[in-house]
């Protein structure tokens, strides 16, 4: 068996072509990781440029209004390009840098990645192509002419069900055909490995600065910690730092679109049964035979048949548990955090706020939960508005 | 052993590669036996998948008219042994790892030689994962192909010893589709794979003409055309039979000897 393993998870299933390329950038992850210089350059990024620490802000209103455990949001919204992904391109970029390459591209749903990489191939001097579905390049259209703007080029991935997974078809062909000065900047912590590990070392920041921010005002851990999950980054970085600290319950918010008993889903973790697919072993939504399901979510970064490999792994073992929320309860979380908190939150992360809801109210006044909004809702703002039957121009 | 040595004793293999059930399965059971009949030595058969992440856009439609038509891993199966009813030709699938996981490797593999498949190529399957499948594909006396790409190197050598049946040399960088110029030094990766193993050497990705047939054929043992072939029956549907023998006929007439 290769290497990249949760348990039965993860793994390197890829095209022959890219295994040179992918033990290249094993090692030079493997070199770079803990080496002083790279890792005070993406210190200062992160701090300079993207505004880190976040904010772990006690949300006092909707604490008091659900009437249960205290709330704090980590606010990964409030990031610089409005969402956790910066955490992980900021990094993988410079990394591709130290190899050498010039170009780098990435898929992208609802357009967050694609934006992030964008900006972070600016801000360094790298080339830089986006590949989007269709179905999302018009979804989320201000995002397309977002990564334009920041010099990238779009491509409009016109196959299969035009959305994240096609996208990631189309950078995994992409990439076969050209590595020499490319690297794949991954979004999620999925794919092959070392991909997983990757991104959930990036993001792994957001439950190292959560972990510190809790015991300083709190002096205790919380209860819970739960996050959105689609490929599962935001919900990974957020669970890492806490997965040793056995007391504390992680959950894990998944797209249910119309409803798990329907076939508008992407809610892999309650219907999805284990597969290959994007290089990795994991749970996928998939028939009898194999073939990977059309999923459906109002979300387009929540829109994918699959999820990262550790995520599998801590569900098969126990440590975290998965609950899919339909688009209905998501929208009223995003309508509802912004009255309640003038938060105007990504729908993304209106999932996570949706069992929030759910659950606070059951707990207990002296338990805490932190959630993490992965990012801001600016961008979905019209989507919104056409699901209430308003026909907003932008 | 499985019986795809016997597509190279002797001489160059012409090797045709069509999506299975595209644009229905009847019409694949006639496409082999057209192609057979025009000098193939051995037949591809892609089994649909959804997302074929190593295929250009001609099989990608492909395998989406097959899959809307309703084909099945099952019906491939049953597909293939009515094929054998009426022909000895080496055939081998063409399949994505999710299809067999899925389907179990086991169950898959057992299948495939009640069914008479001498192998399965698998893009997605790289040298490093081979051994949750190999053994189990061995039991069954079902090769599992190796792929060898421009950009293995030192792999190569490692890859070779381990590889049965024959070795699938991609000329190309990219994904499947015909190209108009192969820059791959094909030669310098035939000599690594011969210095290794006796296992015949087949070069494809982007072969669709006569002369390249010839190049490649000479460089090696055989030459694989899809996209070309797939193209066709994109083209002529139903009636793509006539045209598949006339355009393999004339593949096969540029084989070197």
């Amino acid at each position: 068996m290769g290497s990249g393993r949760f348990g039965e998870h993860g793994g390197q299933y890829i095209p022959e072509t890219l295994m040179n390329e992918i033990h290249k950038l094993e090692e030079a992850y493997e070199k770079y990781k803990n080496d002083p210089e790279f890792t005070a350059e993406l210190d200062k990024l992160n701090r300079e440029y993207a505004g880190r620490p976040s904010l772990l802000y006690y949300a006092e209103k909707m604490t008091k209004a659900l009437g249960g455990a205290k709330i704090y949001l980590k606010r990964e919204d409030l990031n610089h390009t409005g969402s956790h992904k910066i955490n992980n391109v900021l990094g993988q970029v410079l990394l591709a840098k130290r190899m050498g390459k010039t170009r780098v591209i990435a898929e992208t749903g609802a357009g967050q990645h694609g934006v992030a990489t964008a900006t972070a191939a600016a801000l360094l001097d790298m080339e830089c192509e986006i590949y989007m579905g269709r179905e999302d390049t018009v979804r989320q259209a201000l995002n397309v002419y977002r990564m334009e703007l920041l010099g990238a080029k779009v491509h409009s991935v016109e196959s299969g069900t035009k959305t994240l997974k096609d996208a990631v078809n189309a950078c995994m062909r992409e990439w076969t055909a050209r590595v020499d000065d490319t690297l794949y900047v991954l979004g999620s912590v999925m794919g092959p490995h070392p991909f997983p590990t990757i991104v959930r070392d990036f993001q792994s920041v957001i439950s190292r600065e959560a972990r510190e921010q809790i015991l300083e005002r709190e002096g205790r851990l919380p209860d819970v910690v739960m996050a959105c999950v689609g490929g599962g980054s935001n919900a990974m970085g957020s669970f890492y730092e806490f997965i040793n600290d056995k007391e504390v319950r992680l959950i894990g918010c998944e797209a249910a679109g119309h409803g798990v008993d329907t076939d508008k889903t992407a809610a892999t973790m309650a219907v999805g049964t284990k597969g290959i697919f994007h290089g990795m072993k994991s749970y996928f939504c998939q028939n009898e035979y194999g073939q990977i399901a059309p999923v459906y979510s109002i979300s387009a970064g929540l829109d994918y048949p699959g999820v990262g490999p550790e995520h599998a792994y801590l569900k098969d073992i126990g440590r975290a548990e998965y609950v899919p929320v339909t688009d209905e309860e998501a929208v009223q979380a995003f309508e509802y955090i912004a009255r309640e908190e003038g938060i105007i939150a990504a729908i993304e992360s209106s999932h996570a706020v949706a069992h929030l809801m759910k659950i606070a109210p059951q707990m207990k006044k002296d338990q805490i939960i932190i959630c993490t909004l992965s990012g801001r809702g600016d961008k979905d703002v019209a989507a919104i508005a056409r699901y209430r039957g308003i026909d907003l121009h932008e | 052993m499985s019986k795809i040595y016997k597509a190279f004793e002797g001489k160059k293999a012409f090797i045709g590669f069509l999506t299975a059930g595209d644009p229905t399965l009847e019409k694949t059971e006639e496409f082999v036996l057209e192609m057979e009949r025009a000098g193939a030595a051995l037949v591809e058969l892609g089994i649909p998948f959804s997302d074929p992440i190593a295929d250009g856009p001609v099989i990608q439609e492909a395998n989406i008219r097959a899959l809307s038509a309703g084909c099945t891993t099952d019906k491939i199966f049953d597909t293939v042994s009515s094929i054998r009813r009426k022909t000895e030709i080496p055939l081998v699938f063409l399949a994505y790892l999710n299809t067999l996981y899925k389907y179990g490797y086991d169950a898959f593999c057992k299948r495939c030689q009640e069914c008479g498949v001498d192998g399965v190529i698998l893009p997605d399957l790289p040298f490093e994962e081979r051994g949750e499948l190999v053994p189990i594909a061995r039991k069954y006396d079902v090769d599992i192909i190796t792929m060898v790409a421009p950009t293995s190197k030192e792999r190569i050598q490692k890859m070779a010893a381990d590889a049965t049946g024959f070795i699938y040399v991609v000329s190309s960088m990219g994904v499947t589709g015909a190209r108009s110029e192969i820059k791959t030094d094909i030669k310098e990766m035939v000599r690594i794979i011969r210095n290794v193993t006796d296992t015949p050497v087949a070069v494809g990705f982007g072969i669709n003409t006569k002369e390249q047939v010839h190049q490649f054929s000479e460089l090696s043992d055989g030459a694989i055309v899809g996209s070309a072939i797939v193209q066709i029956i994109g083209r002529y549907g139903n009636e793509a039979g006539e045209k598949l023998y006339e355009y393999v006929s004339e593949m096969v007439s540029g084989l070197a000897k």
